[in-house]
């Protein structure tokens, strides 16, 4: 009898150390591998988890890069996540929860600044002088929160171009335009031969902020540009509502926007990028970054250069050459030695160079031989961030990122509505100002 | 089975002398604590603290230093977004559960009578074995715009081409001021013609896919004695071309009627155009003549419903909500159905009540019970609904689709990562369930 209760009470016991057990788990873990990773530089162990952005073409190229360090590492293990477009809502509630991943990218400055506001974030210091070699100061600043360097600018997007299929350019007698009102006139001839010049994808508000952005720069100047983005001006600007009116020649030239703007809402990036890369295109041209080719990926029919090809976005009047560009910092949440190894490692133009040779990459690491770049468009497109006269960082990327960089709020979907009416100039500013000041208040 | 034999061992131990019963006593609450506390502990750890937890969160701002006391609880009722939400949840509450029930109830009388009913049920239930989400994600495709992708507006195409088929061009817009009015009313060259005038009408934005096989080189006709003629072409060559010149590379359309009125507008001739372009209406008398082509030439293929638009998105995840749940319903009334005497409804037939009537008088009557059942179980269902709208709204269209859960979320999680007011949606969710899951548990006590 009394064995019994005592068997009883030796359950409850059972059952709760096993709850107080399921909440220290982790902690244990962490600390097994520190300890193990300290006893020698050479011999690095440990596992250590990543958190990306990156999904299928991009993940597999990603997986190839960790697969490289790993050869060096046999004894780290790298396990990879993909946070897909809700990497933001992944991370701060890691964060949150206590619990983050080792290494994890951010697509948005802005993201990381808070997360090094809210203490999550391990500076990187030991990479500092090996960045600042292979990157460049302008790299080191972009990953840079209060002079202190967090994040690194792994891969880079070059935004300003613009993507067409040659077939139906030569079906309408046009040439890759070389100036804003060289685009308009083309897209107008191709409208005209049968076909939407434009392919938007409206669905994924990113692609409306970097078209506006394109513009943006290009209209106000770097200087102004920064202004904006730092919240120095308003949304209500004369500037933003100049580069709106611009934009709005081309999301409310309805004809010539494939599916009319309430098809183009439904459009999401994939498609808004096959509507182009097709044997029977639905549109022309996309207005897109560098990574187009990547995410058109194996289905795509067209060969490089006969098939599809790229020209820079065109000069505004005297704008000169403009590279808006994005890109994915690599940050790191816990120290440990493994962590640590690999941060390095994506520092030395090898790693960079296995993407590089996958397509669908631009490396801002200056030692990356532009040969490994698959073909001459990659060539052209990684080496134009160099040559920008003036290159600035995607500005909504730069944003809070309630107000610039999510889903179904602030500027995307701000500028969806703009794309529904591309004539409310006045009152989109206005509302653009109201969500701003709320982010940033 | 040993705490059994325990229990049944039981009686020595109240016969045993007094200090001996004390500790017995002590022990007995000692073993319903033991019992009771297995349960305590994870209704404290995952119910009751998180609760409490998500009450006092509510109470303090963003950043969670400041305590706000009811700000959080103000906003509720003055952010567009969050009353949206709220509206869009009082839509789901008055239509679903009604449809469900509805629907659950005419399926499941109506299988009663049909020899392969299970075959039937299977295949109304099966929306229930997949994830609300998937079912989301499936619906997606299913109501996208491009009817050569989506389900839905594939099969309205169907219908919509066999009412009106398209022009032979349906994209084509008049290449100069010259041709008037909007192609999907037909197009009017805006110069009167007499006899002898040659009618030039240049069409662009016809697609290279969407000249006929047989066109060849347009060219302009020589004036016809006594007559009208002309050309439609296409008037477009690379680079565009001259508008309003038929120029070499540019091929003539074959196979558009072309329409000569009076100056009423009322129709004389009409003509059908050839390999180069051309047409004639010979022998004309003299006089002001227009020349049209007709609206039918320029009729639009069905272009597919935005059900992901912002106006449709709603009702549409609304009928996959409904689709999911039908099953549920039916399946739960089936149930009831097959339990009530058959000896009422035999009675009142043999009474000579109509089939309505034992359905509307005796059947449903003696349902109520199973179809509260399944009426309130929607109801605290569509109150919480979430998986499905993130699922199926783009985030184009999340605010107009937007309901209190999902709003919620967005608040927390999405990117705003403002959790004090997020908690207070939460709470408020929370005080809008209680009256239901109250009415629930009346329910269960009066049964029971």
């Amino acid at each position: 009898m009394k064995r019994q209760r005592l068997y009883l009470v030796g359950l409850m016991l059972a059952l709760l150390l096993l709850v107080g057990a399921c909440g220290g788990g982790n902690d244990n873990a962490g600390s097994g591998t520190t300890a193990a990773g300290t006893t020698a530089e050479a011999n690095v162990s440990g596992s250590i988890s990543v958190i990306g952005v990156w999904t299928g073409p991009e993940q597999e190229s990603f997986q190839a890069v960790i697969d490289g360090f790993t050869k060096e590492y046999p004894d780290v293990k790298v396990k990879y996540t993909s946070g897909g477009d809700n990497i933001v809502t992944v991370l701060s509630t890691a964060v949150e929860g206590g619990n983050p991943p080792d290494i994890a990218t951010v697509s948005q400055p802005g993201t990381m600044a808070d997360f090094v506001k809210r203490g999550a974030l391990q500076p990187l210091d030991f990479v500092k002088d090996a960045v600042t070699t292979n990157f460049g100061d302008s790299i080191v600043t972009t990953g840079s929160v209060n002079g202190k360097l967090y994040g690194l600018l792994f891969k880079a997007a070059n935004k300003s171009t613009v993507w067409y299929n040659v077939a139906s350019f030569k079906d309408a007698g046009v040439e890759a335009p070389t100036t804003y009102d060289d685009l308009l006139a083309v897209a107008k001839t191709i409208n005209a031969s049968g076909l939407p010049a434009y392919s938007i994808g409206g669905a994924d508000g990113w692609t409306l902020t970097d078209l506006f952005e394109n513009i943006y720069i290009r209209t106000a100047g770097a200087e102004t540009y920064d202004k904006l983005a730092k919240h120095e001006i308003p949304w209500t600007d004369q500037s933003v509502k100049d580069a709106l009116a611009e934009m709005a020649k081309i999301v409310g030239d309805t004809d010539n926007v494939a599916g009319g703007q309430a098809g183009a809402l439904q459009t999401d990036f994939p498609t808004s990028v096959s509507n182009v890369f097709s044997a029977t295109p639905k549109a022309a041209m996309v207005l897109e970054g560098d990574f187009v080719p990547g995410v058109a990926g194996d289905a795509n029919p067209l060969k490089p250069e006969t098939g599809f090809n790229v020209f820079p976005f065109p000069e505004i009047g005297s704008s000169g050459k403009a590279v808006v560009g994005g890109g994915d910092l690599v940050v790191q949440f816990k120290k440990s030695p493994a962590a640590d190894a690999f941060i390095e490692y994506l520092t030395e133009p090898g790693a960079s160079e296995i993407w590089a040779k996958r397509g669908g990459f631009s490396s801002p690491n200056k030692k990356v031989d532009a040969s490994v770049y698959p073909d001459p468009i990659q060539k052209t497109t990684a080496g134009a961030i160099g040559a920008a006269e003036t290159f600035r960082f995607d500005l909504s990327d730069l944003q809070p990122s309630a107000f610039g960089g999510t889903v179904g709020q602030g500027l995307f979907k701000l500028f969806q509505d703009f794309l529904k009416t591309p004539t409310d100039v006045d009152g989109i500013t206005t509302k653009m100002e109201a969500a701003a000041a709320k982010a940033f208040g | 089975m040993s705490g059994g034999g325990s229990i049944a061992g039981e009686p020595p131990v109240v016969a045993a002398p007094p200090p001996e019963h004390e500790v017995g006593r002590w022990s007995k609450y000692a073993l319903a604590a033991g019992f009771l506390a297995p349960a305590t502990v994870l209704l404290t750890v995952w119910i009751i603290y998180p609760a409490l937890s998500t009450i006092r969160r509510s109470l303090y701002d963003k950043s969670g230093d400041n305590l706000v006391w009811f700000d959080n609880y103000k906003n509720l009722f003055t952010s567009d977004q969050t009353l949206n939400a709220i509206k869009n949840n009082a839509l789901w509450l008055l239509i679903v559960p009604a449809f469900v029930t509805a629907i659950g109830l005419i399926f499941a009388v109506l299988t009663e009578r049909i020899r392969w009913s299970v075959a039937f049920k299977t295949a109304v239930f099966m929306p229930m074995a997949i994830s609300a989400f998937a079912a989301a994600v499936i619906w997606r495709v299913m109501d996208q715009k491009d009817p050569d992708v989506g389900a839905a507006n594939a099969m309205i195409r169907v219908a919509h081409d066999y009412v009106s088929s398209p022009g032979v061009l349906s994209s084509a817009k008049p290449s100069t001021e010259d041709l008037a009015g909007a192609p999907s009313g037909g197009l009017t060259l805006q110069k009167a013609v007499r006899p002898g005038d040659v009618a030039l009408l240049g069409l662009t934005g016809v697609s290279a896919s969407e000249i006929p096989a047989d066109a060849v080189q347009a060219v302009k006709p020589e004036p016809l004695q006594g007559g009208i003629n002309g050309v439609v072409w296409r008037d477009f060559s690379p680079g565009g071309g001259t508008p309003g010149k038929v120029e070499p590379q540019e091929v003539g359309l074959p196979g558009v009627t072309v329409e000569l009125l009076d100056t009423g507008g009322k129709k004389v001739n009409s003509a059908s155009t050839d390999k180069n372009g051309t047409f004639a209406f010979e022998s004309v008398t003299d006089g002001e003549y227009r020349v049209a082509i007709g609206s039918k030439t320029f009729a639009k293929p069905f272009q597919g419903v935005s059900w992901l638009g912002e106006k449709l998105i709603t009702p549409a995840i609304m009928f996959a909500y409904i689709w999911i749940w039908a099953g549920f319903a039916m399946v739960v009334i089936a149930a009831g159905l097959a339990a009530i005497p058959r000896d009422t409804l035999e009675a009142a037939r043999t009474d000579g009540a109509t089939e309505w009537q034992v359905f509307r008088r005796i059947t449903v009557p003696l349902l109520a019970p199973v179809l509260s059942v399944v009426f309130i179980t929607m109801l605290i269902n569509v109150l919480k609904v979430f998986d499905i709208v993130i699922a199926l709204a783009p985030g184009s269209v999340q605010d107009d689709a937007n309901v209190i859960a999902l709003d919620m979320w967005r608040t927390s999680f999405g990117g705003i990562s403002d959790f004090g007011f997020g908690s207070a949606i939460a709470v408020f969710l929370f005080v809008l369930v209680i009256p239901i899951l109250a009415l629930n548990i009346r329910r269960f006590r009066r049964e029971v």
